[in-house]
């Protein structure tokens, strides 16, 4: 045995492929680790069973804290903090008030969308990658499979099922 | 498996495979630059040189280097500042509108044109900074922080106040969107890395990305709702810099047109850049496959929709003035288009309402030639657009003791200068260290794209 994780990579040099073999080798019995590929494959999620991503929530909850923000600071600074008569209108009222606001809407829910996609996908400049194959981010579409959470199954048992799924190449990786 | 018309031309040329898209792209980066390169960027810089000096007088004398005088407040300055703008809005349109409509020709262009955005709106923001007189105390001004004066809170019943949250707000988000975009292919580079500087740099940019299908998902999601965020804000940026002009009450100025009219000539001019630089990339980097005619063709056809919206609100301005009865209003038309600055107003209607007309003949909307042509006519129009607008209508005010003309001074020209060796730098230097065309993005219509090229043959 070697120490670290140890995954059976099946390489393949095209994304229909990848996205057909997902599904063969998932109904075979073996737990997919992930699916790495140079650009978005469709249908991938669902061939891998993966939720619908809740992103678009983390957007409209960031997007309502910046109109609740927005709101209350220039109501609070014009209307109640330092009230002053401009152009002889009322000291706060709301026409004035909604550029700002549609910004800051817009700004928190940008930032915080992006923040939160950061944090999930655990993306930040110090990181190092940890990378499967050299050539996923230039034209190979790899699945993953983690030997570890698949001990139902012989390591030459997995390599074949990854081989009959239609693999260019079947090959082995470990993370020390 | 995505299915694309036989009758549709594609997108990229040159039986490209999803490898040729890879090392097409990164051997520019990888590559050491090119004489042109080097003599590109040498020019930008010397203008650079000048425009820092011209800068620095500029802060340090004060503005009354300038030429403005008691009667005309406002000229170059804020005419550059939205001639900047107005040119950032086509990488918005590209990247976030067209995504929206998907419309997939937008892939090899976006990069570039956001890039220009994001230069062409750090340009227009040094006008109002530098006009603020004494910038360092501007924070205080401009945005909500408390001070000592009470706390003295901001007006946020000024347009001008709105102008500083929505170029913030432009800024940063289109800043990100790009970025997010550049992480996938900043990780194609990192991993063909030959030394290890290189790989460090582009290790760190790429933020460890891997390319897994989690990833990639929220990727998606995350540039469609930033699209979807980008476009409102997008038409909302011109709008609020229209309304510094349309919620006054100066002849000339005061029309409830100036919003979709001032959005239709920021996209008509962000268009016509991003052609003048995407024609220059192309041929020099040999991008011909990527950026084919095609896609030069089509951003033709949005140059002769919106230089025509632009021609219609030109006249409709014209109609009102009449229509209105108002003398003052009548006055500033009539003085625009016959009054000393006649040659200012005769440049602006030949190269915006003519000159576009042109593309409606698919031989000149074909020819690089004449586009590369026509794309510099329409951004000298706009800029005397914006000109026109701002100086005619203020030349001449209600008190004719007052009337003036505005001469630009050396440091007028050369604040402008500024700009320009700023943008052209930035640009040249995107163009050589980051991956020029979406790489991620092409790579995903290759597919579809070749089998409709065998089919054609």
């Amino acid at each position: 045995m070697t120490t670290g994780t140890n995954y059976i990579l099946g390489v393949y040099g095209d994304d229909d492929a990848a996205l057909k073999a997902v599904k063969q080798i998932r109904a075979a019995g073996v737990k997919v680790h992930e699916v790495y590929s140079p650009f978005p494959i469709h249908g991938i999620d669902e061939a891998l069973g993966y939720k619908r991503s809740r992103l678009p929530r983390a957007a409209f909850m960031f997007g309502t804290l910046g109109l609740i923000l927005a709101l209350t600071m220039q109501f609070w600074m014009l209307g109640y903090d330092w009230q002053m008569i401009i152009g002889g209108k009322n000291y706060a009222s709301l026409p004035p008030f909604i550029p700002v606001t549609f910004e800051l809407t817009v700004l928190l829910s940008a930032l915080g969308m992006v923040a939160t996609f950061m944090i999930a996908s655990d993306l930040k400049p110090y990181k190092k990658a940890r990378i499967f194959d050299i050539r996923i981010t230039d034209d190979k579409h790899v699945v993953a499979i983690d030997l570890a959470s698949n001990n139902a199954l012989a390591k030459e048992e997995i390599s074949s099922i990854v081989a009959q799924s239609g693999a260019e190449e079947v090959n082995e990786k470990i993370f020390e | 498996m995505e299915v694309v018309s036989s009758v549709r031309t594609p997108l990229v040329t040159g039986a490209k495979t999803v490898g040729d898209v890879t090392q097409d792209i990164c051997e520019r980066v990888e590559a050491k630059p090119a004489k042109s390169w080097f003599l590109a960027i040498a020019i930008s810089l010397c203008f650079l040189a000048v425009g820092i000096y011209s800068l620095y007088v500029t802060l340090w004398e004060g503005i009354g280097v300038w030429g403005l005088n008691k009667t005309i407040g406002w000229a170059w300055d804020i005419t550059n500042f939205v001639w900047w703008v107005g040119i950032g809005h086509a990488g918005t349109l590209i990247s976030a509108i067209l995504l929206l409509f998907r419309q997939k020709w937008r892939m090899s262009i976006n990069r570039a044109a956001e890039a220009m955005t994001i230069f062409a709106v750090i340009c227009a923001a040094i006008f109002p900074l530098v006009h603020m007189g004494r910038l360092w105390l501007g924070f205080y001004w401009v945005l909500p922080l408390p001070n000592t004066f009470g706390s003295l809170w901001v007006n946020f019943n000024s347009p001008l106040l709105w102008d500083v949250f929505a170029i913030t707000t432009y800024f940063t988000v289109s800043l990100v969107f790009w970025y997010i975009g550049l992480i996938p292919d900043f990780a194609t580079i990192r991993d063909r890395a030959k030394n290890k500087i290189s790989a460090a740099i582009y290790g760190a940019l790429s933020f460890g990305w891997t390319g897994a299908a989690k990833d990639w998902s929220r990727y998606e999601t995350v540039s469609l709702i930033l699209a979807g965020l980008a476009t409102p804000l997008v038409l909302s940026v011109h709008t609020i810099v229209s309304f510094d002009f349309a919620t006054s009450i100066i002849p000339g100025w005061h029309t409830t047109i100036f919003p979709p009219y001032f959005v239709a000539g920021a996209v008509f001019s962000g268009f016509a850049m991003v052609l003048t630089l995407m024609l220059i990339t192309r041929k020099v980097y040999k991008l011909e496959d990527y950026i084919t005619i095609q896609h030069i063709e089509n951003m033709n056809i949005i140059i002769i929709v919106t230089g025509s919206i632009v021609g219609i609100a030109y006249l409709t301005e014209l109609f009102m003035a009449w229509y209105s009865g108002v003398s003052y209003e009548q006055y500033a038309f009539l003085n625009r288009a016959t009054g000393p600055y006649w040659w200012a107003y005769a440049t602006m209607m030949t190269c915006n309402v003519v000159s576009p007309q042109l593309f409606w003949f698919k031989k000149i909307r074909t020819s690089l030639w004449a586009t590369f042509a026509l794309s510099i006519v329409v951004n000298i129009g706009m800029w005397f657009e914006r000109f026109v607008i701002i100086v005619t209508s203020l030349h001449r005010d209600f008190l004719p003791s007052s009337w003036a003309m505005f001469y630009p001074t050396f440091y007028d020209v050369g604040d402008y200068l500024f700009t320009f060796g700023f943008f052209f730098t930035a640009f040249f230097l995107f163009a050589k260290f980051f991956p020029v065309i979406n790489m991620a993005e092409v790579k995903g219509i290759i597919k579809s794209n070749t089998s409709s090229q065998k089919a054609l043959k």
